[in-house]
């Protein structure tokens, strides 16, 4: 079992030397305990299926080659079967089907195993096209990028808002399908799925929904941000520090320049959330703009509005992208999230300045208060 | 009852195209419909192509804007329903009808004016749920349609209601046609050809009928509850008052994995058929080979779930549907090696039918090895929803079936026509096909594991599938022109293909017995079956039969009345999406008004 697996990982290493580059969302190099697992049962799978493969296709091209009509090719002999050969042909797949069916099996309940004592439950909420993360433990929610701690289990409890959408982070493990809610009756337990993982490495993980669920199935991203138990706790108290003024910098009069593309934003550990700017700046008026318009009845802000519907915008800056995938967290790029979502993401179900959503009234606001609440957004950090 | 000479025109006269059409509009014959049912078939293979090489020139690069999002949504939802519903399915049923009654000695299929039906709803529910796209609302919710997704509250469009409207319609033309095939397979065959005499496309016909008997009404019933919450407000699958869109999965599934069997044991049958006639030997281990089938088709009724790892269904519930399903591939593997078997110690000719044989039975174990790679439940949660997935079933349905199919064509089209096809034509359609289709379909496997999910219309250029995605594109864009090439050689090859004759292969089966083409009659006296391969046993004896002297023979009238009665059904569909209570009874009352005349119309 180890000899192949060792063979599986070689060759998976080959193929992607060959390949060049780096996959982000590649199946191939888990971090987790979980996705290690599976993948040491897939490689067994594959080395025996792949013999077969080999076995077939050779007999093919030989039985091609070898009795190919030639002109002094005699009449073949009449055989119907043979109940040997027959017989044997068909206990030794059954016995390959055995050798592959008890890892598997195992793995099965391996996998699907009860959540330890101390495991961090995170429960994610699937919704048309975006994630929401909320961690019971520390009182904390959040949206499409989520922070996990490494070398700790990870229960994630799973159940969607609308449609099916499903988790898949292929770096840590498989996926699982994320399942509206019915109805229960009083007293019955709702219904949640689940994943469960200890991640080895810290490092930010890509993933996508990976359920059709509409329109924007493609844009509705994940991203995890594996960090050490320590830096876990800073986010955690950077999440729950009350707002800091903006703190007064020295040239700010326009935008707080944008995080370069890709950038991955450091966990800043103070306990307190930084938004740099003063007070006449451009963040300082975003603010305002903000906490005074339609945004508040959707979006929280941890110490400034506390809408329920919308993503959790606390610590937006740290995001690689807004829109949940749509577009890189740039200034001018959440500027035309603001301005007008759908154009940008189909779908969308957010107003923008002049196009209604649903029962939502366009929001009305202006360039100038776009921009300051962009500002203001990617200031979060 | 009506006499042959009062129905046969007489060959000499030619006729005019208007005549042509009416007899084919009111033909009751099977092999005309068959001839309907392929030639509508291989129209849809060209609109579900099309619809792929669009997705195709979309997910060229990231970011490609050729097509939004709403309209690449309709457009794999129509590429998958296409394919399965408009091409597989009636393909199959196409080779059904042309050659079943042929191979075992039969006039007809047993009711040939509910054949007739079949193929008319057919038609008609292809292009009612077609016609959504010139109002630009064709179905988006995959093929699979998942509840609550196709729900009023997140679909409220009339895309989902074309969609669950013409499949019903389609599922009850496919089970028509399950039924007839069924009876006719059980009661028509000549005297002597005994159930284990009966040749592999036969036997094939009767299990996939089967299939199509059991597994088409579990997905009428699951569009009905869906039609139900759509129009009446009921909440099957409506969360918020207790509805479960699980449940959907489990009704599709418990369809659509049979489904999977319904479309490739027609291929199988043709490969049976076509591998021994050019190996100049009988299949080896036929038996074995029925058995297999059955099974397959049997313990294929208990693997649903596989398609339902990611569900969270739970370990058990994993664990069962995984072993069933590994179980499925000891069946499947004695199936391959008999194949080989077969040619082993043959005198093989490498027709282009041989050519595409022998090709599907190698693409189809790629696809099946990928079959019991995902089969590996654990890492299934890997390879679920994505281009891996994509990748197996492409290799089962076109390395497959498909490739089964071309294999059905070059093989009976002399036949049908009484001419050839062109071989040299023939060899560079196969050759640029298994070349296009590899280019295709393999890359597929290694976007998926590098983390392409399914149905998506863009993907993000840092995921650094840029390569994959091309490559695959350029095989698909390469499969174009050896389409054309087939639909090229069908044309000539039915006004100047070489003569045929009755029996070009030296084929063992009832069918080469008759003219090429057959008379529609098919043989002129019942022929009398002593063995498997009547043809190389007693050749002459059967050619006597089929084209001796002629015994006085009946043959049902052409009637009009299944056509009008199938628009009346699938007017019935279509007036549902009018909202007005009263509009589906229109439909409604034609249909009955259609049914009594039917049932009526004297046949004597």
């Amino acid at each position: 079992m180890r000899a192949p697996l060792a063979a599986a990982r070689a060759s998976a290493v080959l193929l992607l030397a060959a390949c060049a580059g780096e996959y982000p969302q590649t199946t191939f190099e888990p971090v987790t305990d979980f996705g290690v697992l599976i993948n040491e049962v897939f490689a067994i799978t594959v080395w025996w299926t792949m013999g077969i493969l080999v076995v077939v296709l050779s007999l093919i091209i030989v039985a091609a080659i070898r009795f190919r009509e030639t002109p002094d090719s005699p009449e073949p002999e009449q055989v119907h079967g043979n109940v040997k050969l027959e017989i044997a042909w068909t206990i030794v797949p059954a016995i390959i089907v055995v050798m592959i069916l008890v890892p598997t099996v195992s793995a099965i309940f391996e996998t699907q195993r009860r959540p330890s004592e101390d495991a961090l439950t995170i429960e994610v909420i699937g919704h048309q096209w975006w994630w929401e993360f909320r961690y019971p433990e520390y009182d904390v929610v959040t949206a499409n990028l989520a922070y996990m701690p490494t070398g700790r289990e990870i229960h994630l409890q799973m159940h969607s808002a609308d449609v099916i959408h499903s988790f898949w982070v292929p770096r840590l493990g498989g996926k699982r399908d994320v399942n509206p809610r019915p109805r229960q009756a009083e007293g019955e337990a709702q219904h949640s799925t689940h994943l469960l993982f200890t991640i080895s490495e810290p490092g930010r993980y890509a993933g996508q929904c990976a359920e059709f669920c509409g329109d924007s199935h493609a844009i509705m991203r994940i991203e995890v941000e594996a960090v050490a138990p320590d830096a876990f706790e800073a986010w955690v108290a950077d999440m729950k520090a009350p707002p800091r003024e903006p703190l007064p910098l020295e040239g700010d009069t326009a935008a707080t320049p944008a995080p370069p593309p890709g950038a991955l934003p450091v966990p800043t550990g103070t306990g307190q959330r930084v938004s740099a700017g003063r007070p006449d700046s451009l963040i300082f008026e975003g603010k305002r703009v903000f906490s005074s318009s339609t945004c508040v009845a959707c979006h929280t802000i941890e110490g400034v509005s506390s809408g329920p519907l919308g993503p959790n915008l606390t610590l937006f800056g740290r995001r690689l992208t807004v829109g949940a995938g749509a577009l890189p967290n740039t200034l001018e790029n959440v500027e035309a999230w603001i301005r007008d979502p759908v154009a940008v993401k189909a779908g969308a179900q957010m107003p923008g300045a002049e196009r209604p959503w649903g029962a939502f009234p366009a929001t009305g606001l202006s360039d100038a208060e776009i921009r300051a609440v962009a500002a203001y957004l990617t200031s979060l950090k | 009852m009506a006499t042959l000479e009062a129905h046969a025109p007489p060959a000499a006269q030619p006729r005019g195209t208007r005549s042509i059409i009416w007899d084919y509009m009111t033909t009751v014959d099977h092999k005309k419909i068959g001839i309907l049912y392929f030639l509508t078939s291989l129209f849809f293979l060209v609109v579900g192509g099309l619809e792929a090489i669009l997705i195709r020139i979309q997910l060229m690069r990231p970011g490609n804007e050729f097509v939004s999002a709403e309209v690449y949504n309709q457009l794999f939802t129509m590429h998958g329903t296409t394919m399965v519903f408009l091409m597989g399915m009636p393909i199959a049923v196409a080779f059904f009808n042309y050659i079943v009654p042929l191979q075992i000695g039969a006039r007809d299929v047993a009711f040939p004016r509910l054949n007739a039906l079949s193929y008319w709803i057919f038609l008609f529910g292809g292009i009612f749920i077609n016609a959504s796209f010139l109002i630009g609302a064709a179905p988006n919710g995959g093929w699979f349609g998942y509840a609550n997704l196709t729900s009023s509250e997140f679909s409220p469009g009339l895309n989902i209601d074309f969609w669950v409207l013409g499949l019903q319609a389609l599922g009850a033309a496919s089970i028509m046609g399950g039924v007839n095939f069924v009876a006719t397979i059980i009661n028509l065959r000549a005297p002597g050809m005994r159930l284990m005499r009966m040749p592999l496309f036969t036997w094939m016909a009767f299990i996939t009928s089967f299939l199509i008997i059991t597994a088409l009404p579990v997905f009428a019933v699951a569009l009905f509850l869906v039609t139900f919450d759509r129009f009446w407000g009921t909440v099957f699958f409506q969360v918020s008052a207790g509805g479960d869109p699980v449940l959907w999965q489990h009704l599709f599934w418990m369809f659509g994995h049979p489904e999977v069997y319904i479309l490739i044991l027609p291929a199988f049958g043709i490969i049976s058929e076509v591998i021994p006639t050019f190996s100049r030997k009988p299949l080896f281990g036929y038996a074995v080979m029925v058995y297999s089938a059955a099974l397959i088709a049997l313990i294929g009724w208990g693997a649903w779930a596989h398609h339902m790892f990611a569900t969270g269904l739970g370990p058990i519930a994993d664990a069962f549907f995984t072993v069933s399903t590994m179980i499925i591939a000891i069946p499947t593997g004695v199936k391959i090696f008999n194949w080989i078997a077969t040619m082993w110690g043959g005198k093989i000719r490498f027709t282009t039918a041989m050519l595409f044989a022998v090709g599907a039975v190698a693409l189809f174990t790629v696809g099946g090895v990928s079959g019991v790679m995902h089969a590996t439940s654990p890492h299934d949660l890997q390879q679920t929803d994505t281009y891996f997935v994509v990748a197996h079933f492409h290799y089962v349905l076109i390395g497959g079936t498909v490739m089964g199919v071309f294999a059905g064509i070059f093989y009976w089209f002399p036949k049908v026509t009484g001419r050839f096809m062109n071989e040299t034509l023939g060899r560079w359609f196969f050759w640029l096909y298994f070349v296009g289709m590899n280019l295709t379909f393999f890359p597929m496997h290694f976007a998926g594991l590098l983390g392409m999910p399914r149905r998506i219309f863009t993907y993000a250029p840092e995921l650094n599938l840029t390569t994959i995605n091309f490559v695959t594109s350029m095989g698909a864009f390469l499969q174009v022109p050896a389409v054309l090439l087939l639909v090229y050689n069908l044309w000539i090859s039915v006004r100047r293909g070489a003569p045929a004759g009755t029996n070009p292969w030296n084929a063992a089966t009832l069918e080469w017995a008759t003219e090429s083409p057959p008379a529609e009659h098919n043989f002129n006296t019942t022929p009398v079956v002593h063995s498997r391969e009547p043809l190389w046993v007693e050749p002459a004896k059967m050619e006597e039969a089929a084209r001796g002297p002629m015994e006085h023979i009946h043959l049902p009238p052409p009637s009009y009345w299944p056509i009008l009665t199938a628009a009346g059904v699938v007017a019935t569909m279509a007036l549902f999406m009018t909202n007005l209570w009263w509009a589906p009874l229109i439909g409604l009352a034609w249909t009955m008004i259609g049914a009594i005349n039917w049932a009526f119309e004297p046949t004597h």
